[in-house]
Parts: structure tokens; sequence; C-alpha cells
């Protein structure tokens, strides 16, 4: 986390001034020039001089020594309010995030009514009954302050409880307060050492604002909030005055905030550290099997190239869907389905940097303008999301959604729009389509919300509708039926599907075509039935080998050593060749163009081996 | 009524509020009893004037029966007496409450709509905006809210003289006046709220234009401007307005402050006049009028971010 943090310009600035600060008042007997009382009325209100850097008073009392002493006051307070925050903060919200139940409602409650308290009133009256003593005073403001100090410890503690490491001390008998000591408080200091900073900004900001109306403070003694309040007074004859005080004040706060923002990136990024950039790989200028955009087709992509920060996540992907026509994509989480889909669709965010052809109705969308892209939008390309309860706004009603989509499309109004999405969900194969359009997103069952998120889907009467894993997220029995509806929806409407799933079971189901895609690459791409009956690539083949339908009876299901490598460590030849069985030297040499295999004009497989494979295992399936 | 029963929690959570603010500012002036007589009779005070003092008022007597005895007078509206002068604390405290509103509620008001209308603007005109909202926010919370005064006391009342420097006007004399005094105060105190608040905004409408269901209606062909004035907005709004409210309450502390600059009538002068005198009746008073501005605008929002979920709303 500190070499994360290190790496952070403003951050490193901001902490090297606080540490200056700190020192220098630390060192105030040491390096201050005059005393901060030493008065010297012959000089009063005069501007930096060599003998004054900050000008004086208008007592002639040297300002920068009045700044590192007054530092003593208001940093010495700062201390200790943030030392009774913590000390209180931590326990409570250790115990509350441990223990639970009753003890962690009482005091979530507690913490709620004490930040809900107007603090300046205990303040006030604590300064009232203990003569304006500036400790007593920053106790107080210590305990106003330790709610937020027991909230994040608190939700810190709790997610650490759930880790196995404690389960474990558990369950050997580790007695509760050595458990807290020993494992939770190590895991729980990095988001208190953030809140530390944010706090001690918000303390600083307080305590001055006290001691500048002279609470906490002992005049002729020095504070940085009490030395704005003597500049005030001398205003009009020296404003510069007011410079030094409230810059120190305003950078010091904001050096504890930048600080803290750099310590809340750094363990953000410490916890998903980008990919590391490389030189792009070697790629393979023309596959052998590319054909031009195919014009027939609903949707043709060709050459369909995704970048982030420079690092490939899909590469070259090309396929064609024809109307009436359903294509899987398929492969393991983590190959590039998702993105490819988001790139079709015109959907990645900033940053993402997409290369090819998406070509629909003979424009390329991909380097169409943002306008005819918008055009294709529910029209054209349609959408339908992978997991329903998050795919509808939580704030409006099904009629609501669904009833904006139809006045874009229909530019219908009133009893026409309503209509219309009556006729939509009754479509969608919804029973009580007036009970549903009156209802919100959290009152519908999975398989409801699917069921209107491709009523949303098909308002536009798309001509193609992309579907990412639509049945995933779903109940089996319920995926059999979203699974029917869109079989029967392609059947009535003719619109092509672009489905993607990882599940062979649903391909089999739905699909004409198939496409496998392994690491950001099609490594395989042709009709269903042939590839499932003789799939040429091992990727392929253990696919269909790992799928329980599969396999026989009583043996073990094959699964497929190792993971799918992540977009940074994709070699340089063959990205399956690191788990394939069938490797030979000569796949790790270059990287393998997708070929057509030449029995099949349609099938095309991106392996060095596919000849010699057919040939050698007669094309049964093995793991 | 689902809907009624969990606004009435929350409404009865925050009236406990009303007993439990009182209660801590009570206890908390048991601490030093010694130090309140010397307080107000000054420090060279003998013991025997002190005890005499403590007598009088009875403040030698146990500190929960005094609180008991203050409540029970209090549910009746008498907040006592000042120790100073003897006054009654409602009398001292009521014309005071109407300046300590207008200032509250002016800025509340500004830093609602300014940092709104700011978080919708960085969140919609890209990234250069945002950035240099996040440049803005971190100097507008850092400024300390007592120095911005005085250098807008500099620049607006004395460099170039729009407002007045101090002082207030009271609408019933003059509403031009008032509201033109009541300018500066209101600008001082919601400015670090107004980068808090569309901070807030920005956030949280970024998170819903990122949201998938955002994804899905854009998809399907929903008009950006509606995914993010309709859709987004309606999403951020309950979450800003929580964070509107944790302003708020610190809002009060700020117009102690801001108060005294500019020299305002309100409750936020009298009450650092009556500490430093530690004329606790007076304090004490103070801690249930700010309590109950807490209460009425901690139900307000309840009520709000109620009727915006439709969870709660409609389970």
């Amino acid at each position: 986390m500190l070499r994360d943090y290190l790496r952070r310009p403003l951050g490193v600035v901001a902490g090297a001034f606080l540490l200056l600060v700190v020192l220098a008042v630390i060192g105030a007997p040491l390096i201050a020039p005059y005393d901060q009382l030493k008065m010297d009325l012959g000089h009063a209100l005069s501007l930096p001089t060599r003998a004054h850097p900050f000008g004086t008073d208008r007592l002639g009392r040297d300002v920068l020594s009045r700044l590192l002493w007054g530092g003593r006051v208001s940093l010495g307070g700062l201390a200790e309010a943030l030392s009774v925050a913590f000390a209180i903060g931590v326990v409570l919200g250790l115990v509350s995030g441990y223990v639970g139940r009753l003890v962690d409602n009482v005091i979530s409650r507690s913490t709620e009514v004490l930040m809900a308290t107007p603090g300046i009133v205990v303040l006030l009256m604590v300064y009232g009954i203990s003569n304006n003593n500036s400790h007593w005073g920053m106790v107080a403001l210590g305990v106003l302050c330790s709610p937020s100090v027991t909230r994040v410890t608190r939700t810190a503690a709790r997610a650490v409880r759930e880790e196995v490491f404690i389960a474990s001390a558990e369950v050997l008998g580790m007695a509760r307060p050595l458990i807290i000591l020993r494992h939770v408080l190590p895991n729980v200091c990095g988001p208190i050492i953030v809140n530390t900073a944010v706090l001690g900004a918000v303390i600083l900001g307080i305590q001055g604002g006290l001691n500048y109306i002279n609470l906490g403070v002992n005049p002729p003694a020095a504070s940085w909030g009490g030395m704005v309040s003597d500049a005030q007074r001398v205003l009009s004859q020296q404003p510069w005055l007011m410079v030094p005080s409230g810059a120190t004040l305003t950078l010091t706060i904001m050096a504890l905030m930048l600080v803290a923002d750099g310590l809340r990136d750094a363990a953000a990024s410490n916890r998903s550290r980008p990919p590391r950039s490389r030189a792009p790989a070697l790629r393979p200028a023309v596959d052998a099997g590319a054909t031009p955009a195919e014009p027939r087709a609903a949707l043709s992509v060709r050459g369909l190239s995704v970048a982030i920060g420079g690092l490939e996540v899909v590469r070259n992907v090309a396929f064609d869907v024809g109307d009436a026509q359903t294509l899987g994509i398929v492969g393991e989480s983590g190959c590039g389905k998702t993105v490819t889909a988001s790139a079709v669709l015109g959907q990645l965010g900033a940053g993402f940097v997409t290369e090819g052809e998406v070509m629909f109705g003979g424009v390329d969308l991909n380097h169409a303008g943002s306008k005819a892209r918008a055009a294709t939008r529910g029209t054209g390309i349609a959408y339908v999301s992978q997991d329903p309860m998050v795919a509808l706004d939580p704030c409006f009603t099904v009629m609501s959604q669904l009833g904006e989509l139809v006045g874009r499309h229909d530019r219908l109004r009133g009893a026409m729009r309503r209509e219309r999405v009556l006729e939509l969900l009754r479509q969608v194969g919804l029973p009580d389509p007036a009970d549903t359009a009156a209802r919100f997103p959290h009152q519908l069952s999975g398989g409801m919300a699917q069921r209107v998120s491709i009523a949303c889907a098909l308002a536009g009467r798309p001509r193609v509708l992309i579907a990412d894993e639509p049945t995933t997220a779903l109940d089996v029995t319920i995926q059999g039926e979203i699974l029917d509806l869109l079989r029967l929806l392609q059947k009535e409407t003719g619109m092509a599907v672009v489905l993607i799933t990882h599940d062979l079971g649903v391909v089999a189901d739905l699909c004409d075509r198939v496409a496998v895609m392994y690491a950001g690459e099609i490594v395989e791409l042709g009709e269903v039935g042939g590839i499932f009956e003789r799939p040429a690539h091992p990727y392929t083949r253990a696919l269909l080998a790992s799928n329980p339908i599969a396999s026989r009876r009583g043996a073990p299901l094959p699964v497929i050593a190792g993971t799918v490598p992540s977009p940074a460590d994709w070699p340089v030849g063959c990205h399956f060749a690191a788990r394939c069985p069938y490797r030979i030297a000569a796949c790790n040499e270059r990287p393998v163009p997708l070929e057509t295999m030449v029995e099949a004009a349609l099938h095309q497989v991106r392996c060095i081996r596919a000849g010699d494979l057919e040939a050698v295992t007669g094309g049964e399936v093995t793991a | 009524m689902t809907l009624l029963r969990s606004l009435a929690a929350r409404i009865a959570g925050s009236l406990l509020l009303l007993v439990v603010v009182p209660a801590i500012t009570f206890f908390v002036q048991g601490i030093a009893p010694a130090n309140v007589a010397k307080g107000v009779l000054g420090l060279d005070a003998t013991d025997q004037m002190i005890a005499d003092f403590n007598h009088r008022l009875g403040l030698d007597q146990p500190i929960v029966l005094r609180y008991l005895h203050w409540l029970g007078r209090a549910v009746t509206g008498d907040l006592g007496a000042s120790y100073t002068n003897g006054q009654a604390v409602q009398l001292i405290l009521a014309p005071r409450l109407g300046v300590s509103l207008s200032l509250i509620i002016g800025a509340l008001l500004v830093f609602t709509i300014v940092g709104i209308v700011i978080g919708v603007l960085s969140a919609t005109q890209g990234r250069l905006v945002g950035r240099l909202l996040d440049v803005v926010s971190t100097v507008g919370i850092a400024v300390p809210n007592f120095w911005l005064a005085v250098i807008l006391v500099v620049a607006f009342a004395v460099a170039i003289p729009i407002f007045p420097a101090t002082g207030y006007v009271f609408f019933s004399d003059s509403p031009p006046l008032f509201f033109l005094s009541l300018v500066l105060p209101v600008v001082a105190l919601a400015f670090a709220g107004i980068t808090a608040v569309a901070k807030q905004t920005r956030d949280q409408m970024l998170l819903a234009i990122q949201s998938p269901w955002a994804r899905t209606l854009r998809a399907n062909g929903a008009a950006e401007s509606s995914i993010i004035y309709k859709h987004a907005l309606r999403n951020a709004a309950a979450p800003v307005i929580t964070v509107i409210g944790t302003i708020f309450v610190g809002s009060l502390s700020g117009s102690v402050v801001v108060e005294n600059i500019f020299v305002l009538p309100g409750l936020g002068s009298q009450s650092l006049a009556s500490a430093l005198q530690a004329d606790l009746p007076v304090v004490q008073g103070i801690a249930v009028y700010f309590t109950i501005i807490v209460v009425v605008v901690n139900v307000l929002i309840d009520i709000a971010t109620t009727i915006l979920n439709p969870r709660v709303r409609e389970p």
C-alpha cells in the first residue's frame, strides 16, 4: 500500500507538507525566531521582511513565531480530539462489528443519536462549565466525532468477521478478545487510517472556528483560528495578516484530505491492480478464413478487437448472424463474450478502443456517428442483460419504463401507449399484463423480471436481439421457460438472436450456429450440429466433455485443468496451449489463424493440429 | 400500512433526540459544578459565595433530580432563568429564533440547489468539469468558513460595497434589506455544503448512469437525456437528501461562528456569549431549540426518503 501511495505525486506532496508542518510545530522552541509574545510596537503591522518572513501583527509580534507556537495549540488539540475519537470509536466499532446482535444494536443506535446531535451546543456547554478550557473542549469534540470512527471500524470488522481465518480461529477455541486483537484489529487498520486523515481535516476546521470565536484559547497565546480573529481586527490597516493564518489552516486541512484520498486510492488499487500493460503481441494480419462482411446477414462482424489501456481483451472476432437465425457465443467466464457483445452494442465505457466492423443494415456501426448508432438502438439491435433483477430501474413501474420505450419507438401516447405495453407483456407470456405493468421491479420474481426485460427489448421490434446470459441468474425451471419464450418470439418475429452463454446445453437447445470463444478469440465457429458431433478444437472438445449432459453416468465429471489466462498473460501462440493435452512445440511459436476446415465450408477452427487430431482421435470427444 | 409504520418508527427515533440531547447537555453540567459558579461570579469568588450561589440555584442537588426538575418544567415550555440576569430563557431566545432560522434555512436552500445543479453538470458535462469540481471541492471543504466569511466581507462589503458588512434587518422592517443582509452570511455558511452536495449528486448520478438498468434502457432505445434527467436523477435523489440532512446538522455548528462574524442577533451569537459567562440555562435552552430544528428536518428527510424509495412505499 505504501508503494502504491508513493506513486501518487499529489499525495506525496501533501504528505511531505504535513510532515513539514508537524516537525516545524514540534520544533517551535528551537526554530521560532522570536518569542510568540514578544511585542515590538515600533514594527507593528509590517509586511514580510527579512527579519519577519511573514510580517508582524498589530502588537509587532512575529507572525511566523506565532504560527509555529499557535500550531502547538492547534495540532496539539487535534491530537487530543483524534485520540479520544479513536479510543472510543475503535473499541465500540470492533465490539459492535465483531460481537454483533444486541450489543451491535445498542451501539449503532447510540451512534446514530450522537451523529444527529447538534454538537456545537454540547461543546458550548463544556466550554461553559470548564471556564473555556481548551483540553476539555477537545475531549468533547473527540467524543462528538467518534461516531464516524465507530462506523468505519464496525463496517471493516464485520467484513473481516466473515473471513475464513476468523471462523477457524473460533473453531480452534481462541478467546474472543484475543481474536479481535490478533486478527480483526490488524485487518481493519486500513480503513481506520484513511478515516484518521479525513477526521483530522474535519476537526481542524471545527477547532479553527472555535478558536476564532475565542473558545478554547487563552490570549495572548496564539492559535491558528485565533490569529485569523486577530487579523480581522486590523483588516483595514493590514489585510496581509489574513493570509498566513488562513493559508496555514487551509493548506493543512487540504493536505490531510489529499493524503486521505491518496491512501484510499492506494488501498483500492491494491485490491484491484490494473493489468500490466505489455507491448502488443504479434498479430496475424488477416485470418486465412477471413471474408468480407456478409451483406445478406442481419448482423455481420469483422475483425472486431477491443483494447483497454493498450491491452487487448478481444482479438479479431468475426461472425455473421442471419435473419431468424440464432448464433450462440460460448466459452468460460473471462473469455471476452460480454465485452464482444458490449462492443457490438457500442456500450463500452470510456477507455475502451474498438476496432473492426460491425455491419448492420449496410452501415458500419463502429465507424458511424453516435446518431446512426442511436437510431439502431432498440429498433435495429436490442439487448437483454444477464441479471433481470438489476436490469430495470428500481424507481419506476414496469408501465412507466416500458411505456417510455414504446413512446420512443412508436410515438404513442395515452391509452394507445398503454395498450401497446400490455400487448408486449402478453407477448412475453405474462399471464396478467395489467397487474405486472403496475408493479415496481422489486415486486417481480426473477422469471417475471426477465420476461419484462425481454418485452423492453421487443418494444422497438428489433431485427437483432443480443441476449447476454439471459438465463444464468434464474432458477433451473425458469431457465427452460425463458429459452422456450425466446424460441417462440424468434419464430413469431423472425429476428436474429445472438445468445451469449457458458452453457452448451442452451446452445444445443436454441442455436443454429455457435462461436466458441477462448481468451479473447473465436477458436471455433460453425453449425451447432457439426461442431457437437465433430468438435475440431481441443477447447471445444474439452467443453463438451466437461458438460454433465455428455458425460458417462458413474464416471467422474472431467474438468479442464487450469484457468483462462488474463489478457495480460496471453501467450504469443495458441491461447489454449497451456491447458491443451495435444499441444506440440509449434503451438507456442506464432499466432494461430482461424482456418476453414476443408470438408465443411462454414466450419472454421483456430488450431494448427485440427487436421491431425481428426485422424488421431477420430473426432471422439475426450478431455 | 407498512409505509406508515416504517415512517412512524423513524419519526419516533427522531423524537427520541428531544429527550436525549438535552440530557447529554444537562449531564455535562454535572461534571464540574464549582466552575459554573466561578464562571458566573468571577474567578475570585470566595467559597462561601460559591456555596450560596449553588444553594440559591439548587446546584447543590443531585444532577438527576435537577434534570427531572428541569424536564418537568421544560415540557410546559418553561426553560428556566438565566444565571446572569434572571430573565426567562424562552423570552431571551424566542426573538432570536427567527434570525437563526432565516440564516440556516437560507443556507440549506443555497447548498441544496446550487450543489445539485453543479453535481448534475459535472456528471453530464464530461471529465473536465468533473475534475474541476474535484479540485474546487477539495479547496471548498478545506477553506474554513470563518476565514471565507471575512474574505467575503472584504470583497463584497468593503472593496465593492454591495452588501452590508455586518448586522441584520428584520423582514418586517424592510424585505429588500433583509435579503441583502443575509447574502454574505448565507454564502459563508453554505459554501462547504455546496461542494459536499455536488460531490454526492455527481457520484450517485454516475453510479446510476453506469448501472445495468441504464445500460439496458440505453441499448433498447431510451433517450440519453431521459436516462440522465429522469432515471438517474430520480435514483440519486434519496442518497443526496440523506447527505443534505447530515450537512444541515453540521451547518448549525457553523451558524454559531457565522452569526458572530456578521453580528446577527440569533441563537448562535447568544449561545457564545452565554457559554463564555457560564450561563448554562441559556445554553441549555439553545440546545433544546437546535434539537427541535434537527428533529423537524430529520422528520422531513425521513418522509422524503421513504416516499422516494418504492421498496418501502410499495413492498
